[in-house]
């Protein structure tokens, strides 16, 4: 008997691993032979803890699990209470198109044969027999942008790295995933951690660097242990080391874990933290393509972005581009979270206007309740009221709604939200992240907070200073920390103005 | 654009760049051409266009935080800083947009809104730049009711403000005022790239952004801070203020002078109110400096006005009596009376004098002018004596001028370095911070010293091989290091076929080639493991453009001499002579030990090196001034002090030196001067020779007078009068006024003309007048009609005396031994704080870091001994003992003790022998074979001579 309970943070959190030993201990008990796979999630998560066995019919899902339900998984599966039926059949996994989570839940995570098995290092082989410009060519036509949020085409940057002279590049993975309401870098890095060290060593032959780094937060263990123990299996089988797949080629990569900093997520502050200096932002230029790890030429990717490498390289880059809508090729996985009937993981084409996701596929609120508005793209990113579902999920239809995509995490709220506190939360976060060299981010923020605390308090001519405050970060911060808090206050202010008028009828 | 030009040291934002290819843009219309890599920010200034900034300044890289010097470049999205934006053809900016100016002043109210309003009694009042920003921007009301601050120690209702930190006045030059600060990292980004420190760090993220010296807890006494100055320079507000502007206001004119401290010579602003120094600032012009400074040259000026300085001029008939105040008219009649005297009735070789390498150029030439057109011999000599003697003698043979080959801006093109019997992080500090940045750079360093001083391991910077020799074996590792080049065959061959003499240089090779040479056969004598001198020698030979700087620890050896030799034959030996980021470097320790050596101090040279003997040399001089000049070679100090005791010498004017206390052999020393019936000291205090002193002319300044100092890279530097001479005379004068008094008609009205004089009679100084050092700012010797720009780098085409010669170097070890009675080598050096014989440094605040010299012994050593750290010491050699107190370290190796001269009533030269130099007869301070065993307190040499000293201290009031 083969069953499947996934590892992923998510599902430990709601008694994963209890679940899992019930089933050795239930299984020993009946002296029934079980072969235990710790798999990542799928990425529902109201279905977590999300048990599979696999049978005649294909893997078979149980969900949410409790320890009371594990015995009956000896019995009648059919008419087990918590059976889902087939997993792949599961509307909300069914309606998505999956490339760069295409073996996410799949496969046993450190199993190279299991990965193998399911399309891995096709990409790789492939990038082995190319020039490193014909891969860059590749990454380039496939139209892939960062996904960390910036959504800098993939291909330019490594184009600027690989015409860097220099002895030494690096590729960092940037794996501080620090945005409320954001997973997809955890859940490949915990489900399918080969995908990303093929991506970076195909990163490492298309710009000529021969040495990684996986920047990983202090706050994903099970992460840490997942990558640290593939990196290590990798080695063994060649997939990493002087002799990449016996082709002679050498790559190699280390995991460095972060310090709980939020503003080492952006790419110039981890460079610093990295090298193990305090995490400020570095002023650009120099680009860190140009100037980056250790003053050398260094790709700083996201980890979504370099594992979506390997599928490209796999499938071809025409075939990644044919998904799409607009100057936003491919596939984006979308996190939906917060208030919200389904939360998980959807990757999708993109395209799907704003609202299809959170009322259709994600099923409105958990509550019930009118959804009030939606933040997407992590703590900076803008609210977005349902005037603007209709928006379709593309980077530039976002930009042109003054919101962003970002990392593709959308968090949503009903209609008991806060629109002034959640706009002060925004100055909040940034005064605690800061990392306190640009002047708008160090003390804006602070005062932020103090002048919405004025609005509330009933100072109506402090909106008009805020909005001034927001113009000065807006513009005049060094990175997007400071540059994007405004995101998330302005579009409150302007959506919800009534929240933000004085408070004084409130007050009686 | 013209008009618009800024002032000279106008601060440009971010530093210049070196490239060479020049890139044209658009500044508001205005076009503008400067070198690829400029920052947009520095474009703006060169075309008179300033840009409001805060973060940025030309001393450090760009930083890009402050956010206030954003603009518009076309084409371009948003509004991208313009310190951290390099230049690209054809780009279109603009300074001034309706947009840069509403952001500008967004910013603006924010750092107001954290920032005390107290301008009009705050102590950077008229010299802040957030002052000056927020008028720039014409920030004109500040909206934010702020709740958290910096800057108030209570919050409305009372309550402590967790965020204020109370202002730090433990370095005693200058205060640290958190709240005031602006966290906009300049202090940081100095210490770091500009002093190479890295003492200074932001602690915290955030709104929490606080500068901090060290750890959290440290205060900047208690830290890394040297005191250098640098953050203050860098800091904006008050927030590092120095406290002598605290107390005394802004200045309200500066003048460009130059440090009386070591022989890097840095020009500074001596910053005045009225005739009041309110602060010495670095010049960002000085060719040596380039900016930068130390805790001596920046703050360690207080000796000027201490109170110990003696402003009357004093005589005595017996050193047993106490000092009588005088007259000027009757000290200097009284003086050149006695010396007449002595001249009848002793003949006329039975005076001399000394000249100081602490005054000008112009006055030490007066003062050997003195001797030999007034005295009318050649007893002249000076304290390079016991420095840099051999520098002249061994340069001289080999290369053909006495002095070093290179300027200071040379350090940034080096790519390996020997620094061999220096220790510049504590000596020589602005060029260590130059060396440093160059090796945190990529330069590699090779260090020959027999202590671990801070450049072998440091903040960031780290020696590749540090050659951690015996004391008295410089000779011995020298050669071997040759020894390696020749046989493993990494010399240049066609740079010493070229440029030096090849027979001389066949026998050298030979000579070097044999196995006793070897770094295998010397190990045991040197204690340099073979290995790591061979991989020495091999990166100096073939790691690219190498530079040798050294020091006393080469000099000061009974073979000195041979080591200048050595050094000077490695960098022929490896073709590194002629060109930038090469060369052989003595770095020097007095402000003008240059300048007096050039300026015929010596008993056998008159100026510029030509030897006395040479009668069509005589001719010029005996032409210039009317006399017939002594072609015997005169008394060198130590001559002078033997002929004294066998009394022969009987009176001396010694001017701006102390022998007795930085002279061997303090006993001898003692005994030659008790033995003169004349002893004239020229100087600012009563020093320790005073002591044995008849007449006391007091000194001035270098504040007081103009002249001119020549340094280390041969730099003529002009020295400024800041204010009138407390003593009445500028030491010049007072030169003047004794050879007048004896009978000499000398009328100089000001230096400038003795400069005009040394330029007519010295050819190497023939393109040198005060008209010229106006324009110029300095200019490096020679600078004559064949180098009118004068010359920053000698021997580019061809040694100056021909072919290089390469002499053979034979070891012989010094006489001085350790044995069972004195088992332990000492060695001595300086410390940053102090300097020299502590005259000056003593009388300042500098004493806070060293208080009185200490005894480093390494703990094995000490404990075989039963030595704790602290404990009192006895420290004797064959000459003497004195006492001082145990530092326990493991900077020296076992068997070597080392420690400083700074304080008088340690007393180190009493220790020291009078073993000499073989060529130079430059004291042997750098070996002396010691015992070192635990005391109850001083010594009783050490009571008698306080005893002394207080005694012939004594001043009487002038008479009525």
């Amino acid at each position: 008997m083969k069953i499947y309970v996934p590892l992923d943070t998510a599902a430990v959190a709601v008694g994963a691993d209890a679940i899992a030993e019930a089933i050795v201990a239930e299984a020993k008990a009946r002296d029934i032979p079980v072969e235990l796979i710790r798999n990542g999630t799928r990425g529902m998560v109201w279905l977590e803890p999300l048990v599979e066995v696999e049978t005649e019919a294909g893997r078979i899902g149980f969900g949410p699990m409790e320890l009371a339900d594990v015995p009956f998984l000896f019995d009648d599966l059919e008419g087990h209470a918590k059976a889902l039926g087939p997993v792949e059949e599961i509307p909300y996994l069914a309606r998505q198109t999956r490339l760069t989570f295409a073996r996410c839940g799949v496969i046993d995570p450190l199993s190279i044969a299991d990965y193998e098995a399911h399309g891995g290092l096709t990409g790789l082989r492939r990038a082995l027999a190319m020039t490193s410009a014909d891969v860059v060519q590749e990454v380039t036509d496939s139209g892939l942008r960062g996904r960390g949020g910036a959504g800098f085409p993939t291909g330019i940057k490594w184009n600027t790295v690989l015409g860097a002279e220099a002895d030494q590049k690096y590729i960092i993975c940037n794996a501080d995933e620090g945005d409320s309401g954001t997973f997809a870098d955890r859940m490949i890095m915990e489900g399918d951690p080969f995908t990303l060290i093929e991506g970076m060593a195909i990163a490492g032959l298309a710009v000529g660097a021969t040495k990684g780094y996986v920047y990983l937060r202090s706050e994903y263990p099970v992460a840490i242990r997942v990558m640290n123990e593939a990196v290590r299996i990798a080695r063994l089988n060649g997939l990493l080391g002087a002799d990449l797949l016996g082709s002679g080629k050498a790559f190699d990569m280390e995991i460095r874990v972060g310090a709980g900093a939020y503003v080492c997520g952006e790419e110039t502050s981890l460079l610093n933290s990295l090298e193990g200096k305090r995490g400020i932002v570095r002023a650009k230029p120099p680009l860190p393509a140009l100037e980056g790890f250790l003053g050398k030429p260094t790709v700083v990717n996201n980890v979504i972005s370099l594992a979506t490498v390997p599928v490209i390289l796999e499938k071809g880059a025409q075939h990644y581009a044919d998904y799409g809508l607009g100057r936003s090729r491919g596939t984006m996985p979308i996190q939906i979270a917060g208030n919200v009937k389904y939360g998980g993981l959807f990757e999708t084409a993109f395209g799907m206007p704003l609202g299809d996701l959170i009322n259709d596929i994600a099923g409105g609120t958990a509550t019930g309740r009118p959804v009030k508005a939606v933040q997407v793209g992590g703590p900076l990113g803008a609210y977005l009221a349902p005037a603007k579902f209709d928006t379709p999920f593309g980077y530039e239809e976002f930009t042109a709604e003054d919101a962003l995509i970002g990392h593709a995490g959308i968090v949503v709220f009903d209609d008991s939200a806060d629109m002034l506190g959640m706009a002060r939360f925004a100055m909040e976060f940034c005064a605690v992240e800061s990392c306190g060299k640009c002047t708008p981010c160090r003390i804006g923020a602070v005062r932020g907070v103090e002048t919405i605390d004025r609005i509330k308090a009933g100072d109506g001519a402090a909106v008009e200073l805020l909005t001034d405050l927001c113009d000065t970060m807006k513009e005049g911060s060094l990175c997007a920390l400071g540059g994007f808090t405004p995101f998330p206050v302005l579009s409150a202010l302007e959506q919800f103005p009534e929240e933000f008028t004085p408070a004084k009828e409130a007050a009686e | 654009m013209k008009d618009f030009m800024m002032p000279a040291d106008y601060d440009m934002g971010t530093p210049a760049s070196k490239s060479t290819n020049m890139v044209s843009l658009i500044v508001d219309g205005f076009e503008v051409s400067v070198p690829e890599g400029t920052s947009v920010m520095r474009a703006s200034m060169e075309a008179g266009i300033k840009i409001p900034k805060l973060c940025a300044t030309d001393s450090v890289e760009a930083f890009g935080s402050c956010r206030l010097c954003l603009v518009e470049i076309e084409g371009r999205r948003g509004t991208p800083a313009s310190c951290t934006t390099p230049v690209s053809e054809g780009m279109v900016v603009k300074t001034q947009t309706e947009k840069v100016q509403k952001l500008r002043k967004g910013v603006m109210e924010l750092y107001i809104s954290d920032h005390p309003l107290d301008c009009l009694t705050c102590a950077a009042n008229g010299d802040c730049e957030l002052q000056d920003a927020a008028g720039a921007v014409g920030l004109r009301d500040v909206r934010y009711e702020a709740k958290e601050t910096h800057f108030e120690a209570r919050n409305t209702s009372g309550e402590d403000n967790p965020q204020w930190l109370p202002k730090d006045d433990s370095n005693p030059y200058f205060t640290y005022d958190p709240s005031k600060c602006i966290v906009c990292s300049r202090c940081v980004r100095a210490c770091e790239e500009v002093q190479g420190t890295f003492a200074l760090t932001i602690e915290g993220r955030g709104f929490d952004s606080r500068v901090s010296a060290g750890m959290a807890g440290d205060d900047f006494l208690g830290s890394d801070c040297v005191s250098c100055g640098a953050c203050v320079q860098a800091c904006p507000t008050a927030t590092l203020q120095e406290k002598s502007v605290i107390e005394l206001g802004t200045p309200d004119k500066s003048v460009i002078t130059t440090c009386a401290y070591c022989g890097v010579g840095c020009s500074f602003k001596a910053e005045m109110r009225g005739d009041e120094l309110v602060r010495m600032v670095p010049y960002k012009h000085g060719k040596a400096n380039r900016g930068h400074s130390c805790v001596k040259g920046r703050f360690a000026y207080g000796y000027a006005n201490h109170k110990d300085r003696i402003l009357n001029p004093m005589i005595r008939d017996s050193i047993e009596d106490p000092w009588q105040e005088v007259s000027w008219d009757e000290a200097l009649s009284f003086a050149a009376n006695r010396l007449k005297g002595l001249q009848e009735k002793h003949g006329r070789r039975s005076i001399g004098v000394i000249t100081s390498s602490r005054c000008t150029n112009e006055e030490t030439f007066l003062v050997q002018k003195l001797a030999r057109g007034v005295f009318m011999n050649n007893n002249t000599d000076t304290c390079a004596r016991v420095c840099h003697s051999p520098t002249g003698y061994g340069l001289g043979q080999t290369f053909g001028t006495s002095a070093g080959t290179q300027d200071f801006d040379s350090v940034e093109d080096t790519d390996v370095v020997i620094v061999i019997g220096a220790n510049p992080t504590d000596g020589h500090p602005v060029f260590a911070s130059r060396l440093k940045k160059r090796l945190r750079q990529g330069a590699k360093l090779i260090v020959v010293d027999p202590r671990r001083t801070d450049l072998v391991r440091s903040n960031h910077i780290e020696a590749q091989h540090h050659l951690a020799l015996r004391p008295g074996t410089n000779v011995a590792v020298v050669t071997a290091l040759a020894h390696v080049i020749v046989t493993e065959g990494l010399m240049d061959q066609s740079f010493i076929q070229d440029r030096c003499d090849w027979e001389e240089f066949q026998e050298y090779a030979e000579f070097v080639s044999d196995p006793r040479h070897s770094p295998e056969a010397t190990e045991l004598l040197t204690g340099v493991p073979a290995d790591e001198l061979r991989a020495a020698a091999r990166l100096f030979a073939t790691g690219g453009n190498g530079a040798i700087y050294y020091g006393l620890g080469v000099t000061e050896h009974s073979q000195g001499s041979t080591t200048v030799i050595g050094i000077a034959n490695l960098a022929m030996l490896t073709g590194n002579i002629g060109r930038r980021g090469v060369g052989v470097n003595p770095l020097r320790g007095q402000n003008n030990v240059q300048g007096s050596c050039d300026m015929g101090s010596f008993p056998h040279e008159l100026p510029g090196y030509r030897h006395v003997k040479g009668p069509e040399v005589r001719a010029i001089f005996e032409d210039a001034w009317g006399v017939t000049i002594d072609p015997e070679p005169g008394l060198r100090i130590p001559n002078m002090l033997d002929a004294a005791v066998d009394g022969t010498f009987k009176g001396l004017y010694c001017q701006g030196e102390d022998i007795l206390q930085s002279d061997p052999d303090t006993k001898h020393v003692a005994a030659g001067l008790a033995a003169m019936e004349c002893v004239i000291v020229h100087d600012l205090f009563l020093n320790e020779t005073a002591n044995y002193a008849h007449v006391f002319l007091p000194g001035s300044t270098f504040l007081e007078k103009d002249g001119t100092f020549t340094n280390a890279e041969r730099r003529i530097n002009r020295v400024r009068k800041v204010m009138a001479p407390k003593n009445g005379y500028a030491d010049w004068e007072v030169t003047q006024l004794l050879a007048q008094a004896m009978g000499a008609d000398w009328h100089y009205t000001h230096p400038s003309q003795i400069m005009d004089e040394i330029a007519a009679t010295t050819p190497s100084f023939a393109g040198v007048d005060y008209a010229t050092l106006e324009e110029k700012g300095s200019v490096q010797w020679p600078c004559n009609e064949a180098n009118p720009e004068g010359t920053p780098l000698m021997h580019v085409d061809g040694f100056v005396r021909g072919k290089g010669r390469f002499i053979v170097t034979e070891y012989v070890a010094t006489d001085e031994k350790t044995g069972p009675r004195f088992p332990l080598l000492l060695t001595t050096g300086r410390i940053l704080s102090q300097y020299n014989v502590g005259a000056q440094t003593r009388r300042t605040e500098n004493v806070v870091w060293h208080d009185q010299d200490e005894l480093e012994i390494h703990a094995h050593d000490a404990e075989v001994r039963g030595i704790k750290d602290g404990d009192w010491l006895k420290l004797a050699s064959r000459s003497g003992e004195t006492t001082l107190r145990a530092k326990i370290t493991d900077r020296v190796s076992t068997g070597v003790v080392y420690t400083t001269f700074h304080h008088p009533d340690t007393q180190a030269n009493v220790i020291t022998t009078d073993y000499s130099d073989w060529a130079t007869n430059c004291p042997e301070y750098k070996v002396t074979a010691v015992q070192v065993s635990l005391s109850n307190g001083p010594s009783d040499w050490q009571e008698d001579y306080n005893a002394q000293a207080e005694k012939s201290r004594r001043i009487l009031p002038a008479a009525e």
